[in-house]
């Protein structure tokens, strides 16, 4: 299967990306390879702005027609954005799940949290370990 | 490695991703399960449905044997038409559904679920020692569903001209027998369509002609969603040997006159109805778009009573979730369910959702 893992990003095990931005704010979104594993989404539940989560902790929900999936923040921090289009339009995550599929973006507070995280050659062999 | 239909080939070669379905390795999709719905509704659509277990009824006491062995009544089941049925043990639970079809040499073909195939082949054979038929399992034949508004038009651009106007001029529910085509007017998306039994070998032919022809090929999962739009049951899900056709909406497939028939469950079942029903069967949406409805989500009612959903998913065509569930008869116009640990309230309809590409509740 062709999946997109793009190099400049980086992973979380439970399958999130994460994109650094400026001033300490990291977007947040699902894999293509965890959109592939779920099929045509219609359901996306996300975190409440302005909350505060912290690493690991259940942030949103993801559902397909076949399946639920909880999304986990890779990283602590405040929630400063949510996708709104995507209570409309959840299949923007199947289509382009690391543009305008983003999830939310977090103002995190903890750089090594970001550094412990899977480039895209350890997400990758991650991925086909799973596979085998 | 599950076991393959003949159309494995052709499900690799329209990039299937593949899942187990008792033990058959079958397609959930080819891409996008919704995509699929939506070809069904408004178009047409192709299933591959070999891994159902088709089994041939013959001999001079054939209807007397189904008479006894199904809920509902053969005779009323004339030359050439199909017919639903339960076939309960004799607690009234229910063993399988299936279709039975009436042929016109007088023999009679039901098609029973893949998931039940053993046991149902043991209970028929074990009830048929007591009658003159001869039971046959045709696991040389093929099964492929064609459905949706356009099914029958590209189904006919694809044969002679003698054996379109044979399948135009079929009525729903009744079958023909078109040289090597056993075809009859039944499906299990809520669309007009066919299915077709024949040779193993001659499939491939039909599953590519029709492909070309413009015909979506589709697989369980746009299946799963098209058949409870529609109100129709899944086996193992909606209903198993614990319940009976009563308190599993399907009360209208018992025949219960003439009185006289007697059936395999029928006692149980009078006894069940004259008691009374604790539990009934109906619809279930969520028209807020909050979350989706799933299997065995809790359903708790105003009074505090609690059932449960049996089948559960989202609809394409009305944009939200929808359930069938087994409730309390004392259930309001509206409930709560939990989904993840939260209580969302859902609006009790009658099902079908969907019939002919329309919305069929208020």
């Amino acid at each position: 299967m062709s999946e997109n893992v793009p190099s400049e990003l980086r992973y979380a095990e439970t399958h999130e990306w994460v994109r650094e931005e400026e001033n300490g704010i990291c977007v947040i979104g699902i894999t293509d390879h965890a959109q592939h594993l779920l099929g045509d989404l219609v359901y996306v539940e996300l975190p409440e702005a302005e909350n505060n989560i912290r690493s690991g902790d259940e942030a949103g929900v993801v559902e397909s027609v076949k399946a639920a999936s909880d999304v986990y923040s890779p990283l602590s921090g405040e929630v400063i954005a949510v996708n709104e289009a995507l209570a409309d339009t959840p299949e923007l995550v199947n289509q382009d799940p690391y543009g305008d599929g983003w999830l939310f973006k977090i103002k995190f507070i903890n750089h090594a949290e970001l550094e412990e995280l899977l480039d895209s050659e350890s997400y990758n062999e991650k991925v086909a370990a799973e596979e085998a | 490695m599950g076991k393959h239909t003949p159309l494995f080939e052709q499900h690799q070669q329209a990039g299937a991703k593949f899942v187990d379905f008792a033990g058959w390795e079958m397609p959930i999709h080819y891409g996008s399960q919704i995509d699929e719905h939506h070809a069904v509704r408004h178009d047409a659509g192709i299933f591959d449905v070999s891994h159902m277990t088709v089994v041939d009824v013959a001999g001079p006491q054939a209807k007397d044997f189904l008479a006894y062995l199904l809920a509902n009544d053969v005779n009323k089941l004339k030359p050439t038409k199909a017919l639903y049925s339960c076939m309960l043990n004799e607690k009234g639970g229910i063993v399988d559904d299936l279709i039975v079809y009436f042929r016109e040499n007088g023999t009679y073909r039901l098609v029973v679920n893949s998931g039940t195939r053993d046991k149902d082949i043991e209970w028929i054979g074990q009830h048929a020692a007591k009658f003159e038929v001869a039971i046959k399992e045709r696991d040389d034949l093929a099964m492929v569903a064609i459905q949706g508004p356009k099914a029958i038009e590209k189904l006919a651009q694809m044969c002679n001209p003698r054996q379109a106007k044979q399948i135009n001029k079929l009525k729903r529910f009744a079958v023909a027998e078109i040289d090597d085509w056993f075809i009859g007017r039944t499906g299990y998306t809520g669309e007009d369509g066919v299915e077709i039994i024949l040779p193993a070998e001659l499939v491939a032919t039909i599953w590519q002609t029709l492909l070309r022809v413009g015909v979506s090929p589709c697989g369980l999962g746009a299946r799963d969603t098209l058949r409870l739009e529609a109100g129709m049951h899944l086996y193992g899900s909606d209903m198993d040997e614990h319940v009976t056709p009563l308190e599993s909406g399907l009360a209208w497939t018992v025949a219960w006159e003439p009185a006289a028939r007697d059936f395999i469950g029928r006692k149980a079942l009078e006894a069940q109805k004259q008691a009374g029903l604790r539990h009934k069967f109906v619809g279930l949406v969520l028209e807020s778009g909050k979350g989706v409805l799933r299997n065995h989500q809790r359903v708790i009612c105003e009074n505090g009573s609690e059932g449960e959903i049996t089948s559960g998913s989202f609809s394409p065509t009305l944009g939200h979730a929808i359930a069938f569930a087994r409730v309390p008869t004392k259930i309001e116009e509206t409930c709560a369910v939990e989904i993840r640990g939260k209580h969302v309230t859902a609006k009790v309809v009658k099902p079908p959702f969907v019939r002919n590409g329309e919305k069929t509740f208020s």
